[in-house]
């Protein structure tokens, strides 16, 4: 039985890692949270919830008041049809950082499982891609769970809605990925209340129970750097069908925030822990 | 293999160049008071902190290139518990199997005896959290044991257990160094130095002070046997000036503690006889044979060091 292959050493992608950060085996890493998440899935369950709570105080209160609105592409949606994609992008941000942030640091610190994880013949970047996976999926499950009540409730617009499943991945990876590059800066347990800090306007501000053209212009382009509103954009053109190259951008936003806070957390885990 | 093995953090060193080579099938112990570089060596050899100076050769591998196949082949059994509180006792030992890239199929068995090594069959569905302190090692070593390694490193195998668990961990420890593994382990404990070690070396500011096996570092640097003797308080410092004709050869010599004055003799019995013909009257006294402890002391100091 092989225990290591040579492969990933040799491979041109992982070339510039120095030796022993990968080992190809970050798929035992997401056996242990499915090994762990069997027995409280209720756990799980819960963030699944939030936004739908959101959607139906708002949707049906504040429908009553607001009415139509001119969505993306000039078609005219309700209020409710408005802020749903919008709402599955924030559950999507929500689910992603509080597994990469409260969980990873609980874990990083007080379990010492990455210790135990790096005594054996796993590599930092082993770790990290099994941990920010598993955030992922967990934030998948919760899109997957929206996106039907949406279906069911008639709130997808057009058939592109169905690109917003994947779209909820990729926002979740982004955020995942950072969240955890985050996380390994923190000493102490009060930064991850200022995470929480940094995360609550990002979803009130970003665009989405209101469009953007609301703000003054230089207000705007402050929101515009921030990545919960080019997720907010993505959705809410896709469920309308509304399809331009803007989305290409969008898009790579958060493919670029994968792959910074995917590197950034493999370092820090080497720096961390193996000194 | 070491040699010139050096550890710095920022400008402090805390293992100063030092050279070892610990043979197969051997129990290979660092002694050394809290500080003395004993961890950061252990995690090294470990290949879970990097090397700052000098070679390092594992199992004839280099960590710096070959940390994960070094690691593949080591067992590991960290200072403090690392093991997942998330996860079942049965559990704990199949998830690090598959962590080393083993197979469920083969993990099975393996799991079963490694309880059974344990003595923890019984607990196998429990959580980490509820298990004794004593259980809590013996899962740490039976998970190091998962992958079969040839070297297994333990840093203060036994610190916080009561006797008993001492004892069993001991006895599981000597089994596996009959089945041909290596152990290298740290301690501040002199009887699981002596029980465990065939040989050992003794740390102090991150270097070595003395080496060799538990014996010959007793004829070394201690006399056969030493005399204790208690006196009222306060009077143990001028007995001890006394004491000193009491004593002969080169290695014999006396130290005064504030409570009791030791004598580092050759005979114990004799020097007490010549105590009492100077006429001093110890409140007690008795005669013991030189421990490793008292090497310990004689070459570490007795000042406390944190």
């Amino acid at each position: 039985m092989t225990l290591l292959s040579d492969a990933p050493r040799t491979s041109t992608a992982l070339r510039i890692l120095p030796p022993g950060m990968y080992s190809a085996r970050s798929h035992v890493v997401l056996e242990r949270a499915f090994r762990v998440y069997r027995r409280s899935w209720l756990v799980v369950f819960s963030g699944f919830f939030e936004p739908l709570f959101y959607l139906f105080a708002l949707g049906t209160g504040l429908h009553q008041l607001v009415g139509k609105v001119v969505g993306p592409g000039g078609h005219v949606i309700t209020y409710t049809q408005f802020i749903a994609p919008a709402l599955l992008a924030a559950s999507a941000m929500n689910g992603a950082i509080l597994d990469a942030t409260n969980n990873v640091f609980f874990k990083l610190k007080y379990a010492k499982l990455y210790d135990a994880m790096l005594a054996t013949s796993l590599g930092p970047l082993d770790v990290a891609i099994g941990e920010i996976s598993w955030a992922l999926i967990r934030g998948g499950l919760y899109s997957v769970g929206f996106l039907v009540v949406m279906a069911a409730m008639g709130l997808t617009v057009s058939w592109w809605a169905v690109l917003l499943l994947p779209a909820a991945l990729l926002i979740a990876l982004g955020f995942a990925a950072v969240g955890m590059a985050v996380t390994s800066y923190l000493k102490t347990i009060q930064g991850l209340e200022i995470v929480q800090l940094a995360v609550l306007p990002l979803f009130l501000f970003s665009g989405t129970f209101y469009s953007l053209s609301v703000y003054p212009a230089w207000l705007r382009v402050v929101v515009e750097c921030l990545p919960l509103q080019h997720g907010i954009e993505l959705m809410r053109a896709l469920n309308s069908g509304a399809l331009d190259w803007s989305l290409v951008g969008h898009a790579a936003y958060f493919v670029g925030m994968a792959a910074v806070g995917l590197v950034v957390t493999a370092r820090r885990l080497d720096r961390l822990l193996l000194r | 293999m070491a040699q010139g093995l050096t550890k710095s953090f920022g400008t402090f060193t805390a293992v100063d160049g030092i050279d070892f080579a610990v043979e197969r099938g051997e129990a290979f112990g660092f002694l050394g008071p809290n500080g003395a570089g004993k961890s950061s060596t252990m995690r090294m050899i470990g290949c879970v902190a990097p090397i700052t100076a000098g070679t390092l050769r594992i199992l004839g591998m280099n960590p710096v290139t070959d940390g994960p196949r070094i690691r593949a082949r080591l067992g590991v059994v960290p200072q403090q518990d690392t093991l997942d509180i998330e996860m079942t006792v049965r559990e704990n030992l199949y998830i690090y199997g598959r962590y080393f890239g083993m197979p469920r199929a083969e993990l099975k068995a393996k799991v079963d005896a490694l309880l059974e090594f344990a003595q923890l069959t019984d607990r196998a569905k429990s959580t980490v959290d509820p298990l004794s302190g004593g259980m809590k090692r013996r899962l740490t070593i039976a998970r190091s044991l998962i992958n079969d390694p040839e070297i297994l490193l333990l840093d203060e195998p036994t610190t916080g257990l009561d006797p008993q668990a001492r004892h069993v961990l001991w006895d599981r420890l000597y089994r596996l160094k009959q089945d041909g593994v290596t152990l290298v382990l740290t301690t501040h404990y002199m009887d699981e130095a002596e029980q465990l070690c065939d040989r050992l070396v003794v740390m102090d500011g991150g270097r070595f002070v003395a080496e060799g096996s538990p014996r010959s570092l007793i004829a070394d640097h201690s006399t056969r046997e030493v005399a204790e003797l208690r006196f009222a308080p306060g009077a143990n410092a001028d007995a001890a000036v006394a004491l000193a004709a009491a004593i002969s050869g080169d290695r014999e010599r006396v130290e005064a503690l504030p409570d009791r004055v030791l004598l580092y003799v050759s005979d114990g019995e004799a020097a007490l006889r010549r105590a009492h013909h100077l006429g001093l009257s110890p409140v007690s006294s008795l005669v013991r044979r030189s421990t490793l402890e008292d090497v310990f002391l004689r070459l570490t100091g007795r000042s406390l060091i944190d």
